[in-house]
């Protein structure tokens, strides 16, 4: 299906070209909805070159490479602290990898019940991007070449060789809602969950996430410029547990489960806290708020009508949190659309169960419309992927229905 | 008699933990009391959120009771205080909420706070996972 015969078609250098003229047509996936609705999948490809979507959400699975400069004598850091943060030194003499989720050994977790965690590997990234001084304390055997044994100093972004955000797993195309069948208030990444199904927490940024608005992959694969974080990023690879193959997927190709996920990286030093921020979940751990926004080159009219799916249409699977996630078994117990979900309530076994969500749903429009800007005004241009993603074959069925004005 | 009701953090001494003041409100002053929240325990200094409703002349009466007591008293409407600027609008501080006083704007897709609905019960401080919702009393 990939050489079907489109009624428009269009290619990144074109879409490029226009870009650098200042002549791009450039709209948010908020945006291209009505657009779509008004003109049809064909006028809409053929009028709209980019669309720029966005999400904001806590993506556990981040992190950052440091190279933090030699020292006098050389040093080759084994152990390693930030702000007594343990990063990890199994790599080169100076380089180390900050998890997001890491915490100091002194925390004391979920012993009082449910545990605070107020500080760990986010808040020392966040830090960082701020500007801050971080205390840097390592520990090394000592050799030939890298004789020092042990340092403790202030090191700060400004002054490092390198910080790049580097995540194994960010920007999940589709997420749990979460719920607790239990007769117990249960403490999950997913938020505070009330018993006996009291409330349902959600995390995606439906109509404008970014893998919702290309599910096959068709514009967004390796190498792929993007929004990360308020500086400018890459797709790297796919991301860890990328599994967008025999999943279920709604009208659009819209999957009805996590599927795909991107790795994704960029410079630490063009970022910005309001962007990257650390998340201290009760009774979970630490974890990062990552906002993240991809634009969707619009080369035909399948992609325009992807890009105008509307949360009504987008699907997720609710999960009970308290025995069937945490046992390994869940099976959902029922499909609700984002439409519902931000409206307020879901029905679940006939009750009316009241919804939240866990991600930014304001800070997504908000990286959309930022890269939109971006875009319109010539600072960042779309990249073809040097290899896509692994995806299936699209298998979605046009609508070319034109609405009558 | 004019009838009224009003919202109260009270802080006890470590001395006040045995002393039966709930009572005394009820049978002394013949108040309503509700309590909305209450951390009492042994020989520990303690703090309680108390909703009274009875006559406005016996809640003052009542308060000066407490003063007396050396119960520390402010109205609750001080209580919980957000960083709006600084809030990124995730939606963790809603479902911890019993009043809905966290709400999600429609239109904006901010999370709203409605301080009128507050009841203080603090449990939106420790759900906020950036930590800008704070309480002096908690």
């Amino acid at each position: 299906m990939r050489g079907e015969n489109f009624k428009v078609v269009k290619t990144y250098e074109e879409i490029n070209e226009k870009i650098r003229k200042g002549e791009a047509v450039v709209v948010t996936a908020e945006e291209m909805i009505e657009i779509v609705e008004e003109l049809g999948v064909v006028k809409a490809a053929q009028e709209v070159d980019v669309v720029t979507t966005g999400t904001f959400g806590a993506m556990c699975s981040s992190g950052a490479f440091l190279n933090v400069g030699h020292t006098k004598p050389r040093m080759k850091m084994e152990e390693v602290y930030l702000n007594g943060v343990p990063a990890y030194g199994g790599i080169a003499a100076v380089d180390l990898y900050i998890g997001a989720t890491a915490l100091p050994e002194n925390d004391p977790r979920n012993e009082v019940y449910p545990g605070k965690f107020e500080y760990g590997g986010a808040h020392v990234i966040e830090e960082l991007i701020a500007g801050e001084d971080i205390e840097l304390e390592a520990y090394a055997y000592g050799t030939d070449c890298y004789p020092r044994r042990e340092i403790k100093k202030l090191i700060n972004i400004k002054t490092i060789n390198d910080a790049i955000l580097c995540s194994p797993r960010n920007a999940y195309q589709n997420y749990n809602v979460a719920v607790n069948k239990s007769s117990r208030t249960i403490y999950t990444y997913m938020g505070t969950l009330k018993p006996n199904f009291g409330n349902a927490t959600y995390s995606g940024a439906g109509q404008l996430s970014p893998l919702m608005n290309d599910p096959f992959f068709e514009t967004i694969g390796i190498g792929t410029r993007i929004f990360l974080g308020g500086g400018i990023g890459y797709v790297a690879f796919h991301g860890t547990q990328h599994f967008t193959f025999n999943v279920k997927r709604s009208k659009k190709g819209q999957p009805m489960e996590g599927a795909g996920t991107l790795m994704v990286v960029g410079d630490m030093k063009q970022m910005d806290t309001n962007f990257i921020k650390a998340a201290s979940i009760l009774g979970y751990g630490v974890s990062m708020f990552v906002g993240i926004g991809i634009p969707i080159p619009i080369l035909n009219e399948r992609i325009a009508y992807y890009t105008s799916v509307r949360d009504d249409e987008i699907f997720a699977p609710v999960i009970d949190y308290s025995v069937d996630y945490p046992s390994g078994n869940a099976k959902p117990l029922k499909y609700v659309s984002y439409g519902e979900l931000r409206r307020g309530f879901i029905e679940l076994n006939g009750k009316k169960v009241p919804t939240s969500p866990v991600s930014s749903y304001y800070k997504a429009r908000e990286i959309a419309n930022i890269l939109k800007d971006w875009i319109k005004s010539g600072k960042f241009e779309i990249s073809r992927p040097a290899e896509t993603l692994p995806a299936p074959e699209p298998n979605v069925k046009i609508e070319y229905g034109e609405r009558r004005g | 008699m004019k009838e009224t009701s009003t919202r109260l953090v009270l802080h006890f001494p470590k001395e006040t933990w045995d002393k039966p003041v709930i009572y005394k409100l009820v049978k002394d002053y013949d108040l309503i009391v509700n309590i909305l929240r209450a951390e009492i325990l042994p020989k520990m200094e303690g703090s309680a959120v108390i909703e009274l409703r009875g006559d406005r002349k016996k809640i003052g009466e009542a308060v000066k009771f407490l003063r007396n007591l050396q119960i520390k008293i402010k109205p609750l409407e001080l209580d919980i205080f957000r960083e709006d600027e600084k809030c990124v609008h995730c939606g963790a501080c809603i479902a911890p909420c019993p009043t809905n006083a966290f709400y999600l704007d429609k239109e904006t897709f901010k999370v709203e706070f409605d301080k009128d609905k507050c009841v203080g019960c603090g449990h939106c401080i420790p759900a906020c996972p950036i930590r800008i919702i704070y309480s002096a009393e908690f």
